[in-house]
């Protein structure tokens, strides 16, 4: 005899709980998760990386001031910081110090060279203002009405360059993420199918018991988002975690200034389970259904 | 009543449970697997379909638990035109038909109890209302001790009483089955044989493929014999059960 008591029968699931196969079906989609939120957090540091270099190039202006006459190029250098300064649309100017200028060519003449003999330039570094930046033509102005041998470099030669390069980085960027995610999108389908179509008996007799058609599909599309949300669940986790430790080893800047982490950009992840999830239900929807037609 | 192939005046499918009227099938674009199959069972009655493998029984039970679609004719079952029975309605008819096969069909996620019980929830009943009514009939097929045991540690005797159990627990009209006895022994052949016939008793129409001569002999049940996709020959053999 059995111990076994109707009145206590609790049903089972109408699908199994487990299955050795959901073991790779969720590695496999958390790893692409991974991959795309990793990709996605890249785009944005990449975006904010861009962003900086043409801010930090459109808000500055260099001016390289050559000394007239007895005039020492200390004297030179701070007269042209003094003219500039109060200038409308200009904010900090710092007249940069000899050292400073000699490092700048030290690449092109060698540390050895004695500097002191050539007539070295001095650079004054101009601040604008970003709302309302001074024009090059005022600068020039400014400096000329002082008498001063200078000329006023905006960057602009540098700037189209680098915009250029810093939205070539940003499209690239994106266009990775997007093929990812679409891969990424494609596998979960392509696996949920497998999953479900391994079950296939279990639709069988479910079918056969009288179960409806949208029943069935049901009962597989929550089963294969749950899981697969899970999965993305895992991935997403895991991304953020490299984000955070990205950003924690690199201070304010991240790990490199070419990729700075913001805080703010581990939020970018969160879609990831709901989206993942999303795409299994479909696929595991539409897999259903083309099953269960199959058998009648 | 079985009838013969064209048997004017014989289609008349009032009072049958299910009438097939020129009914024709074939997968995809192979050739013919049923060819003009014209019959009629009549509620409560009891059939052997016999045949050699590939004659075509199990095409005539997929169709009859609607699982495949004639390619010609016409199948009345319950009375319906199975045609013009939309989608969402055939689960209703399917749980209308009870189905046991040689290799059982059984969850193995679920135990004894709970592979019973899967129809009656399907059809949305509360387990308040069916938990005595499955023990009972677990009970009946024998296995009362075996309610919570998972099918992989059944024997094959006790999976085919289970699969019966499952296929009667929604009491429905027609009970079929595909070489029941095909995966255990005579013995136990017999005593799941006696299992349909009680059914048969209760008022269930059976319908039983099966290739031992043996059983169909000890039945005295009439049989129904395909022969390349044609009924051939119909009608009783042998002693009683």
């Amino acid at each position: 005899m059995t111990d076994f008591d109707p009145v206590r029968w609790k049903p089972a699931a109408f699908l199994p709980e487990a299955d050795a196969r959901d073991g790779s079906l969720i590695f496999v989609v958390a790893t692409l998760c991974f991959l795309a939120c990793l990709t996605a957090l890249t785009v944005l540091a990449t975006d904010r990386a861009a962003r900086g270099w043409s801010d930090q190039l459109t808000g500055q202006a260099t001016v390289i001031v050559r000394a007239k006459g007895a005039e020492t190029p200390d004297s030179a250098a701070a007269r042209a910081a003094e003219a500039l300064s109060g200038l409308p649309g200009v904010g900090e100017v710092r007249a940069l110090e000899k050292e400073k200028a000699e490092a700048l060519i030290a690449p092109w003449l060698g540390d050895t060279a004695d500097l002191d003999d050539l007539p070295v330039p001095r650079l004054v570094a101009v601040d604008l203002d970003p709302k309302a930046p001074a024009t090059p033509q005022s600068l020039d102005k400014a400096l000329k009405a002082q008498g001063l041998d200078a000329v006023v470099d905006d960057h602009s030669i540098w700037l189209k360059d680098i915009q250029r390069a810093a939205g070539f980085a940003r499209w690239v960027g994106v266009a990775v993420f997007a093929l990812i995610a679409a891969a990424a999108g494609a596998v979960v389908a392509f696996a949920t199918r497998a999953g479900l179509t391994a079950r296939h008996e279990v639709v069988e007799v479910l079918h056969l018991a009288g179960a409806e058609n949208d029943f069935i599909a049901r009962l597989f599309q929550m089963r294969f988002a749950r899981m697969a949300a899970l999965a993305g669940l895992f991935g997403a986790g895991g991304a953020a975690i490299m984000g955070a430790i990205l950003r924690l080893m690199g201070g304010g800047q991240g790990l490199t200034p070419v990729l700075p982490i913001a805080w703010t950009d581990l939020l970018a992840v969160l879609p990831c389970p709901v989206a993942v999830g999303l795409v299994a239900a479909v696929a595991a929807r539409l897999t259903a259904q083309s099953l269960i037609a199959k058998m009648t | 009543m079985p009838r013969q192939p064209h048997d004017e005046g014989a289609l008349d499918a009032d009072g049958a449970i299910l009438a097939f009227d020129d009914v024709s099938m074939r997968y995809g674009r192979a050739p013919e697997t049923l060819k003009d199959l014209n019959f009629s069972l009549a509620p409560g009655s009891f059939h052997f379909l016999t045949g050699a493998s590939g004659a075509g029984k199990s095409s005539l039970l997929k169709l009859i638990y609607l699982a495949a679609k004639p390619s010609k004719g016409l199948m009345h079952l319950f009375g319906q035109d199975v045609s013009a029975v939309p989608v969402k309605e055939q689960p209703m008819l399917r749980r209308r038909i009870g189905v046991v096969f040689q290799e059982f069909r059984l969850l193995d996620h679920m135990s004894a109890f709970d592979n019973v019980a899967l129809p009656l929830r399907i059809a949305g009943r509360k387990p308040d209302s069916y938990r005595q009514d499955v023990a009972e009939l677990l009970a009946w097929v024998g296995l009362r001790s075996r309610m919570h045991a998972m099918p992989a540690t059944l024997a094959g005797g006790e999976k085919q009483r289970l699969a019966i159990a499952r296929a009667v627990v929604n009491r429905p009209d027609i009970l079929l089955a595909d070489e029941p006895t095909g995966n255990v022994d005579h013995e136990m052949g017999l005593r799941i044989l006696r299992l349909f016939v009680e059914l048969n008793r209760l008022g269930t129409t059976v319908l039983i493929a099966t290739h031992d001569q043996d059983l169909v002999a000890r039945s005295g049940k009439p049989v129904l014999h395909l022969e390349d996709g044609r009924l051939t020959a119909l009608g009783p053999v042998g002693g009683g059960l």
